[in-house]
């Protein structure tokens, strides 16, 4: 008990240092939200430039989850890097915490801060677009948004080994693997407009099942019972990923200890 | 070439390794704790058998050694000095005692919890200072403070009062603790930095050049600060420095290393000693360190090009 007691406070301390952080960075806060609702906007404003509500709905439902999910990947995934840039990687490394406590905590934060801020663009674009959500399945969006936020939290591990590996390179990739998801996932449109390989690739992306479970859930109404097909794959993609994303980030924790890759650099 | 002034330490036997815990008072010669009726050695604070570290440079290159065999034993309460060129392994060694580097050969202790064993243990008994105060440089130094309570299992409120009273006695006054670091200058920096250590209670701190770059009076008061350390709080220092004058003032012993390899290791009285007696010259630290690291201390300073060249590259 006393050890878990130890590693709840230890994830606390991340919760708290990032809630810390926002509040010092607030202005930039402020002007990240005003992009991620401009954004959201913008693509949502092509459907009512078409005059199609079924768009509109496709578009905003693709625009407010990808910030949801793409802000769980970022926090996550930058965890390392952050570390990194200011210099505190090897006092965080040098602590007694366990390394599932540290992500555990960055990750509950992340999932905070996304719902906060996704809450809030969804808000602005419902009054918007007098939006009628009288027909739409909440319940089962939200368990789309909970059971993929678990699968994108082992992406999200797994992509922030790679400042860990990579001191310079390493955030780079990760940006680009999140615009790979951005490509693959069916946000803005359907799959199936993809070349072939790209949709094999799409199946790959957890993205892919929760857009395509939302948006089923919000315009159609269908319940969770009848979309199983986009259920089962998050259930094992986040039973697979966390476990693998844990060990992966031990592994490259070990590498980078092995090759001194925990340094400060700049 | 190798001179030691005093015997190597024998290593303890392995059950005494497993039980004995961190002894509540200093270590004096000849000590022993009684545990469970049996009379057992006491650990040492640090004890570093055969330590090495290589790092692969150039892949078709052979690895460059950066650490090279290094022993050494620290007795609780001891200040130890180690003292060499950039580049000499300094830094490498600090890290390979903090765990931030894994040891291809030899082992290290901390108060008899083996360093890859007993990770966790080690953890808690140890904390870090760099040349460079490593901080979330937007959040203040209470918030800084705070996190680091919170990973080492402080109680929050308590670690609040406690951050405030150590900052007020390093001359950071209560008014200023609620800043952002980066408004404050390199020397409040690493003051916040040792309080931060402090803070957790290390029972072994690591000292990285905690004084490199700062004004006099800064340096005076962090050297001043390092002191009471011991005396107040109980603590082992390890302590790499260019500074000559403090490693004298503040060391028991000192290693100086060059090469990655120990060259020689005693009390600073028994290294200037040694030194004007073979080599002739004055008896000052600064001739220990030209005779053993073939090399001016002020040349090595101007290059500051930083311990950890090879884990850069």
């Amino acid at each position: 008990m006393a050890i878990l007691a130890h590693e709840m406070k230890a994830s606390f301390a991340f919760i708290e240092r990032n809630f810390n952080l926002t509040k010092r960075y607030w202005g930039w806060e402020v002007a990240f939200l005003v992009y991620a609702l401009a954004g959201a906007l913008s693509v949502t404003l092509i459907g009512a430039d078409q005059g199609s509500r079924r768009l509109i709905f496709s578009l905003m439902i693709g625009a407010i989850f990808w910030n949801y999910l793409s802000v769980i990947f970022s926090f996550i995934a930058e965890t390392i890097a952050w570390e990194r840039w200011e210099g505190t990687l090897e006092y965080t490394m040098m602590a007694p915490v366990r390394r599932y406590s540290q992500l555990l905590g960055s990750t509950l934060y992340a999932i905070l801060y996304a719902l906060i801020h996704t809450a809030f663009i969804l808000v602005v674009l419902v009054l918007f677009f007098g939006l009628d959500l009288s027909h739409a399945d909440l319940v089962t969006a939200a368990i789309f948004m909970l059971v993929g936020s678990v699968s994108f939290v082992g992406i999200g591990m797994m992509a922030a080994i790679l400042p860990l590996l990579y001191v310079e390179r390493g955030a780079q990739m990760t940006f680009v693997l999140q615009s790979v998801l951005l490509l693959i996932s069916g946000v803005y449109y359907s799959i199936d407009v993809l070349p072939g390989w790209m949709q094999v690739a799409s199946r790959f992306s957890p993205a892919t099942y929760i857009l395509d479970g939302v948006r089923k859930a919000l315009i159609e109404g269908v319940s969770i019972g009848a979309l199983w097909g986009d259920v089962w794959p998050l259930v094992v993609m986040g039973i697979a990923l966390i476990p693998l994303g844990l060990w992966a980030f031990g592994r490259a924790e070990r590498y980078a200890k092995r090759t001194g890759k925990l340094k400060r650099v700049g | 070439m190798t001179a030691t002034l005093t015997p190597q330490p024998k290593r303890t036997d392995d059950r005494a390794r497993r039980i004995v815990l961190l002894p509540d008072r200093p270590v004096r010669p000849g000590d022993r704790d009684t545990v469970v009726g049996e009379r057992l050695p006491v650990p040492a604070a640090l004890l570093a058998e055969g330590v090495t570290k290589r790092f692969q440079v150039e892949r078709k290159k052979p690895p460059v050694i950066a650490i090279a065999g290094v022993t050494m034993r620290l007795d609780r309460g001891e200040i130890r000095g180690v003292l060499g060129a950039n580049g000499s392994g300094k830094s490498t060694l600090i890290r390979l005692f903090s765990g931030l580097l894994t040891l291809d050969e030899g082992r290290v202790e901390v108060f008899g919890h083996d360093i890859v064993r007993d990770e966790l243990a080690v953890k808690r008994l140890i904390n870090r200072v760099s040349v460079d105060a490593a901080f979330f440089k937007k959040l203040s130094p209470l918030e800084n403070l705070a996190f680091a309570a919170r990973l080492y299992g402080l109680d929050a409120r308590r670690a609040k009062r406690e951050s405030i009273e150590i900052l007020g006695r390093l001359g950071i006054s209560e008014k200023r603790v609620g800043r952002p670091i980066e408004q404050m200058s390199r020397g409040m920096q690493q003051k916040v930095a040792i309080a931060r250590a402090l803070l957790t209670s290390p029972a072994l701190l690591l000292l990285d050049e905690p004084t490199t770059g700062l004004d006099p009076r800064s340096k005076l008061d962090v050297q001043g600060f390092i002191a009471d350390l011991r005396t107040t709080h109980d603590a082992t220092i390890v302590l790499t420095t260019h500074d000559l004058d403090e490693a004298d003032r503040l060391c028991d012993r000192i290693t100086v290393l060059d090469r990655g390899r120990t060259v020689v290791e005693g009390t600073p009285t028994e290294l200037k000693a040694l030194v004007a007696a073979d080599h002739g010259g004055t008896e000052s630290l600064e001739n220990v360190f030209m005779t053993y690291t073939g090399r001016s201390l002020d040349a090595d300073v101007e290059e500051d090009a930083d311990d950890d060249t090879t884990e850069r590259r």
